[in-house]
Formats: structure tokens, sequence, C-alpha cells
């Protein structure tokens, strides 16, 4: 007899092939061409529009909308990926729901915006289509930039060194470029293997050499790079995963969710997937709201979110909050791990209520046990290997405005550097600025 | 509900919308799915003379322009009159007007321009117990360069001398149709008046080409890759039509001659403005054409909220705002107004100040958290921020009342005077 989603423990193919096809399709259908022009009318081409503001590549998305409007939305991507090279990826994964989107006047009006989200992915959608790339390099410079990680700030920051006409090697630690778009977007949000179209849309430009496999600090070195380089960009990521600090941690099933979402991404077949009947994910953040939404999706009977401080501060939006809760997920706040129970394996976990107070977080005496067969902890990533000689600030890089760090000829951005909020787009930023004040450098000395 | 019941020149209805003449009353099978939906009269597609029948093209005979999700906005067309038989179209009107006694029944007529033409026509249409016939001096494409249409209506001695014609060998109703394809509507109107008519009925479509295929170089509607201009109707040439339907209204030789207003009505509320500015009745196409004929359900609902409402009859509202149709040089130079943004209503989208600032005063301010706010010192209360605002009603023009300082002017408000006492106007009249 096949699984159902009440089949006692981890295992596989709890819902019908099809019920998983289509829990792991496109969550929100792609525009056609009238859709696309509708939702592009109604944006009001507002002076020094608060959405651009709002955006952290500050795309002209008042000019690309109109663009749309009159039938050029290839112009329309341009206008995009000018700003935000990776505008495709982002169209699908941002949370326009805290940014362009809440900035919308029309959301102020009606709380309704622009979709100005599912408009960028048209407009990038239509031109990746045709397999255009729209951008040249400039005259070559015979400058050489090493960038390490191919997340979305080493290909932002990569790409734009390119377009100045430098020569850009990516050494990149994963058997595949795109960083966390290729490991750690939730499946439904980039389907049909959108991650590594982009890449190979986005090296199309030329000058990118591109390295899989070689970690910083095991395969490559930082000194190295900076004697055969004439500059160095960091955008590795956050490659640590936070710890319970709850006793019984390291019982078997009891995994980490950023795991659990990179396999997810990396197999084609997800009835091949085991997962549990009762699932536990412990965090408040995009990686917990992905990881439990999928395990639904798989066909887990329940999911339960639990979260150390109050709903308001989840860095989850709550779009996301929201989408998980609809898809019949239980979200506990207030409430922290205390302690793994099981036999070898979890089979509870023992949660103790919390207190936010002016001292910090503090547990209290009220505790309570969920039942659990799969715990996925989704408390943060944290900066692991930083090479020697970088100021480390708030467990990350330390850089001014512009991405320098505290080492000469050495920028960062994205996830391992601070100033980010840990998104797509402002890694995409980050990385693109880095590149902007290499290239003053380099120009400044030639 | 209010009486909708109308009597235009003698010509009985339930209610004032009629379907203008054109392909919504080519045919009886049309006609009668329209008095079934309740419009309250047709004029038929018009009819020219014994003979061939008249030859339409066969590719497109429509070209548009949209708003928002293809809202259809404006329409042209290059269709000529019916180009079915006559006897067919004169048993239909029989069998139809039989059948619905109550509803209006006008023929619309166009025939070479001369006596016996017209004889013959009027001959031919006297036993069909149609409630009148309407003279097709408008369509201004295809029968004009055969000297009908508007090569008629734009040479106000032929509309004279034909609408004389056609009260000499008739004894029903005459609307006069007229052409906008003129400088000014009042010599046509006048002519027509001249002649006999008893009512005149405007506008019809405006000579236009609504748009060019980029790809291969021709106007639109596309024949072949060739195009000719067409007539345009709909929505977007309703300020040209009121602007004429008023114009005759208050005309000291044209005013009180019954008309019939046409061009661009589409709801209760376009056709009230038309009977507001002098319209006895209105009649529809584009609206039809693109709807169906079930719209007329809203334009009766609605005709008759608003009367309820003012509490007023049908017949009181024509010509409602005719004695405030005035010319520029009556407005009141003293009358001043100042721009109003409703902060609790703006949603900050700064079109306002967009509009200000670089095509009008520069009398908006924009502060760091994007608060606008109208500068009354610059403000010359043009009301383009008014119209450019997405949100109805936030921004209003505020009358300052009479004594009260205009900070643009530095003047307090005076009492109404004119252009013509005025004492920049070397013309002026003013008492030394």
């Amino acid at each position: 007899m096949s699984n159902s989603p009440l089949t006692p423990g981890i295992v596989a193919g709890r819902l019908a092939p099809a019920a998983i096809a289509e829990n792991f399709a496109d969550h929100e259908a792609p525009f056609d061409r009238h859709e696309a022009r509708v939702a592009a009318d109604r944006c009001y081409f507002c002076h020094d529009a608060p959405c651009m503001t709002a955006c952290p590549t500050s795309i002209d998305i008042p000019l690309f909308i109109r663009q749309i409007a009159t039938g050029t939305p290839d112009a329309a991507a341009k206008t995009i990926l000018s700003q935000n090279i990776l505008g495709g990826m982002c169209a699908r994964v941002c949370p326009t729901e805290t940014l362009c989107e809440e900035a919308c006047v029309r959301e102020t009006a009606e709380g309704k915006p622009v979709e100005i989200g599912r408009l960028q992915r048209f407009a990038t959608d239509t031109l990746m289509a045709k397999g255009v790339h729209p951008f040249t390099r400039a005259a070559a410079t015979g400058r050489k930039v090493a960038v390490v990680g191919a997340g979305p700030a080493g290909l932002a920051c990569a790409h734009r060194l390119a377009m100045k006409g430098h020569d850009v090697v990516i050494f990149d630690a994963r058997p595949k470029a795109g960083g966390l778009n290729e490991y750690g977007i939730a499946s439904y949000k980039s389907t049909n293997d959108f991650a590594q179209a982009e890449v190979a849309w986005l090296m199309q430009i030329g000058g990118i050499t591109l390295h899989h496999g070689k970690a910083l600090g095991r395969d490559v070195h930082l000194a190295d790079l900076q004697k055969d380089y004439d500059a160095v960009f960091l955008g590795m990521g956050l490659a640590g995963v936070n710890a319970l600090r709850a006793g019984g941690e390291d019982k078997a099933n009891v995994q980490d969710a950023v795991d659990f979402i990179a396999t997810l991404r990396q197999t084609a077949d997800k009835t091949t997937l085991p997962i549990g009947r009762d699932v536990v994910v412990i965090g408040g953040g995009m990686t917990a709201v992905d990881a439990a939404v999928q395990s639904k999706l798989l066909g887990a009977e329940n999911v339960t979110i639990v979260y150390r401080r109050g709903q308001e501060k989840m860095s989850a939006s709550g779009y996301e909050q929201e989408h998980a809760t609809s898809a019949g997920m239980r979200i506990i706040c207030n409430a922290a791990p205390v302690a793994v129970h099981g036999d070898g394996a979890v089979s509870e976990v023992e949660f103790a209520y919390t207190e936010d107070t002016a001292e910090g977080l503090k547990l209290t005496a009220q505790t309570f046990r969920l039942k659990a067969d799969q715990v996925f902890k989704a408390i943060g990533q944290s900066l692991t290997g930083a090479p020697e000689g970088l100021r480390i600030d708030g467990g990350k890089i330390a850089t001014d405005a512009a991405g320098r760090t505290t080492l000469a000829g050495v920028w960062a951005g994205g996830d391992c550097a601070m100033g980010g909020d840990d998104l797509t787009v402002t890694a995409v930023a980050q990385g693109r600025d880095a590149a902007e004040d290499i290239h003053a450098q380099l120009s400044a000395r030639a | 509900m209010a009486d909708l019941s109308s009597n235009f020149i003698g010509i009985k209805s339930p209610n004032p919308f009629w379907l203008a003449s054109a392909p919504p009353t080519d045919k009886e099978y049309n006609v009668r799915r329209a008095f079934d939906a309740g419009w309250g009269g047709v004029v038929w597609k018009t009819l020219g003379s014994e003979g061939p029948p008249i030859v339409n093209v066969s590719g497109p005979r429509y070209g548009a322009i949209w708003g928002a999700d293809r809202r259809l906005l404006g329409l042209n067309n290059i269709e000529l009159i019916t180009d079915r038989p006559l006897q067919v179209n004169l048993d239909e009107i029989r069998r139809v007007k039989k059948d619905y006694p109550d509803r209006a029944m006008i023929i619309s007529l166009m025939v070479p321009c001369d006596e016996e033409s017209w004889k013959d026509i009027l001959h031919r249409i006297e036993d069909t117990g149609a409630d009148g016939v309407e003279l097709n001096f408008g369509c201004p494409h295809g029968m004009a360069e055969r000297g009908m249409g508007s090569a008629v209506g734009q040479v106000p001695e032929y509309i004279e001398m034909v609408t004389a014609w056609v009260k000499h060998y008739s004894k029903m109703p005459c609307i006069v149709k007229l052409t906008p394809n003129v400088t000014s509507i009042l010599p046509p109107a006048m002519a027509a008046k001249r002649g006999g008519a008893d009512a005149v009925s405007l506008i019809n479509t405006i000579k236009s080409v609504t748009n060019v295929d980029l790809d291969h170089f021709s106007p639109f509607p596309m024949i072949d890759g060739q195009g000719s201009h067409g007539g345009y109707c709909g929505p977007a040439v309703k300020p040209i039509a009121l602007n004429m339907v008023g114009e005759i209204a208050r005309h000291a030789e044209t005013r009180g001659l019954p008309i019939s207003g046409i061009g661009g009505v589409t709801t209760w509320r376009d056709a009230a403005e038309f009977l507001a500015m002098g319209a006895g009745n209105v009649q529809v196409c584009t609206a039809a054409m693109t709807y169906g004929f079930k719209i007329v359900q809203e334009m009766i609902s609605g005709l008759s909220q608003y009367l309820d409402e003012k509490n007023m009859a049908l017949k009181d509202l024509t010509g409602r705002a005719v004695p405030n149709f005035v010319e520029w040089q009556d407005l009141n130079l003293n009358y001043v107004t100042k721009a109003v943004i409703n902060q609790d209503d703006c949603i900050k989208c700064g079109r306002c100040y967009a509009a200000c600032e670089d095509t009008s005063h520069q009398a908006i301010a924009m502060s760091e958290d994007r608060t606008f706010t109208v500068k009354d010192d610059e403000c010359v209360a043009c009301n383009l921020c008014v119209n450019v605002c997405p949100v109805d009603n936030c921004i209003t023009m505020k009358t300052l009342p009479l004594g009260a300082m205009d900070e643009r002017t530095g003047r307090p408000v005076a009492p109404y005077a004119n252009w013509q006492t005025h004492p920049n106007n070397p013309m002026s009249q003013a008492a030394e």
C-alpha cells in the first residue's frame, strides 16, 4: 500500500505524484501579454516614485512599467537589468510586499499595489526567452578581478566588471553556480531550473571564467588572489548554520533547514523525497517558512513553526506567514527549544515559553512538547572561515558603503558582508556597487 | 421611477434613447432585438435610391482606439449606407413598426442631390408606417465622394434646398442630421431651419484615421495595404458633440430648434448632459456596438434616478445648462479659486507636483516626506492638478469669497467683471 500523510515516520511519496508535481509548480503563474498590459496600466507613473526608492537596486519601476504598457517589454527588461542583472530571479523571490509593492501608492490608496514583481518577471522572461543579452563589454582594460562566490553578489559584481572591460574569474565552492538562487530558494519560486538558465544568460556578456568546487581557504586563498589579481571581491555567503543549543540536538532526524531546501532544489523527482508525518521547524525567517511550506507540499500531516520571539519580530514577511498558515501550518511564537527527546531519533521537542524583557529573552518555567519525527533548524546562518586580516563586525565582514573591506584591494558584499538584509536583491546591489568602486579604483590607478 | 416617456417633434417613444442610424439598425433582426431590450426608438440605417445595391469593402470596416484594459474609447468606420435592396428594407420597416407601434421608427435617407431622387424615395417610404425621416447629410466617407452625405452637409445652401424638397413632398417630421466636418456648425443648422426642418440631429462622425500600421505603413482600417479616412465616433467625440449641440441651442437664430443629441453617449450621465445642453433626446450607436443592446437598461434606470433625485421632469432637463453656456468674454475674471489638497485622501503619488512643476505654475510644494501642498501665492487655479490626480475628489478648488485676499495678485476678490469691461481690453466698454 502506498504512503499517505498519516504514514508514521519519515517516508517518501505521501502524496500522489500528480499532487506533488502540482504543489511544486510555479506558485504564481506568469502574466500573459494582456494581463501584463492591464496590470501595467494601473501604474500612476509617480513623481520620484516611492517604489523606486524602496527597491534596494533602485530599478526605475515607473519607466519599465510604462515600457510594458506601450508594448516594449524588451526595453522594460533592459531598464530592469541595467540596475539589477538578476532582475529575473528577484522578480520571483523578492519580498515585494515589504519593498516596492509596500511603497506603491495604490497600496496606500486601495490596499492593492501594482503587481510590480510579476510585471518585472513578464519583462525579464520575455527578453530572456529570446536569448537576447542586451549588454556589451567595453574595450578590454587588461585588468583581472577575482570574485569568490557565484551567488547573487558575486554574479552581479562579475557582470558589472565584465561590462566595464575587466576580466573576471569566479571561484565557487559548490558544483553549480547561483549560490542561494540555486540552493536556497523554495522550489516553487524558481521552477524549470531558472537559476541555471539565468546564470547561463548572464555569462553571455563574456569575459567571465567560472571555477566550480573551489572553496576559499581550502582550494583558493585570499593572499594568493590578492597577489594574482588586481582586485578581489568576496561574496561567499554564510556557510555555517547556527545551533539550537538545546539538549539532544544531535539526535537523528534533526537537520538544518538549508540542507533540506537545497536537497529539494537538487531533486528533480520530488516523489522520492522522504518527509516526516509530524514536522517541527524552529526559526522565524524565510528559511523557516520555505522549509515548513515545502514539508507540507511533500505531504507532511502536521507542520509547526516555532519562533522564540513575538510574531511581529519574525523576519518572514506577513505575506509569507500568511502563505504558511493558509497552507495549513501552525505558527507558535514566544517559545524556544530546551530539549530534543527521543530514543536515537527525535520523537518530541520540548519548548519553554519565553518573555521578551529589557534584559533580553528569558525562558519561563512553562513548557510544552510537540510530537516530531523530523525537526528542521532554521535559526540563522553564520560566517565561517573568513580569511585572516579582515575585520569582522557583528558576525559579518566589515565594509564601507562602497563594499571596501579593511584590506586594501579586497571588497565584500552579499550575506557575508555587513549592511544587507540577507536578501537576493540587496546582495545584487552590493555586488554591483562594489564593482563600480573597483572599476573607479582600477581606472584611477591606470 | 421618473416618467421617461418622450415626445420629440411629435414622435412619441417610451424613453428618449434611440439607436442612431448605423449597423445596429440595418435590419429587422437587429431592430427587433433592440426594441425587446428596451430602446425607445431607432433611426433605420440609411436607405439609398432604388437601383443596384451599395457595395462595401470586405476587409476591416472599423478602426479603434482603446484605454486601459482595451476599453474602447473611439471607433472609426468606413462602412457605407445600407447595402441591402431597398424593397427588403421597406418591407422589414413596415413589419417591425406594426409589431412595435409604441416605438419611434425613423428612416434615414441619402439619395443624390436632385429633386426627383428625393421625391421618389419619399414616395416609396410613405406606407411603411414610419414616424419620420432623418436626412443623412453627415457621413464623411465613401458617399461624400459621390456628392452625398457630408458633401451636402458642408454646403448650407444644399441643406436648405433638400430640406425644403423633403418638406414639400412629405408630411413626415423631418430631422436633418448634421456633419461636424465644418468650421462652424451654425450655418448648416440655420440652413436646416430655413429649409423647414423640424429638428436637427448631431453629430455625425468626424473624418479620421485612428492609427497607422507601423509594419505596413498604412492608415487603419487597412484594406489590402491601403487605408482611407473613416468616420470617428464613440466616447472620444462626446466633448466635440456637446459643444456643437450647445452652440445651436443657445444661438439666437437657432434657439428652440429641436435637437437630437448624438456623439459618444455611453451612459445615462452622458445622455443627461446632452439633454441639459439642449437636446430633446439622444441617439446611441457606439456604446451599443461595444456592449450590446442591454446597456439601455442602465441608461433608463440611471436617468430615472437622476430625475427623481432632482425632482425634475424629463422635459425640464432639456436645455437647463444652455443659459450658462456663454462665450469666454462673458466669464467672471474676478472669480478666484485655489486648489486644495486633502491630505487624508492624498496617496502621495506626486502627479500633481510633476504636472504643476514641469508644465504649469510651480504652485505645489513637495516636502521630504512627500507631503504635497498648494502655494496659494502661485496657484492660478488652472485645475490641472485636479485632472491628473488619480484620487477622486482629493484635490478640489476652493472659491475665495468676495473681499478675501488673493495671495497671488495681492488684491482682494472683487465683484463680477468680465473682459468686455476689463482695463486691459483696448475694446473695453468701461464707463470713463
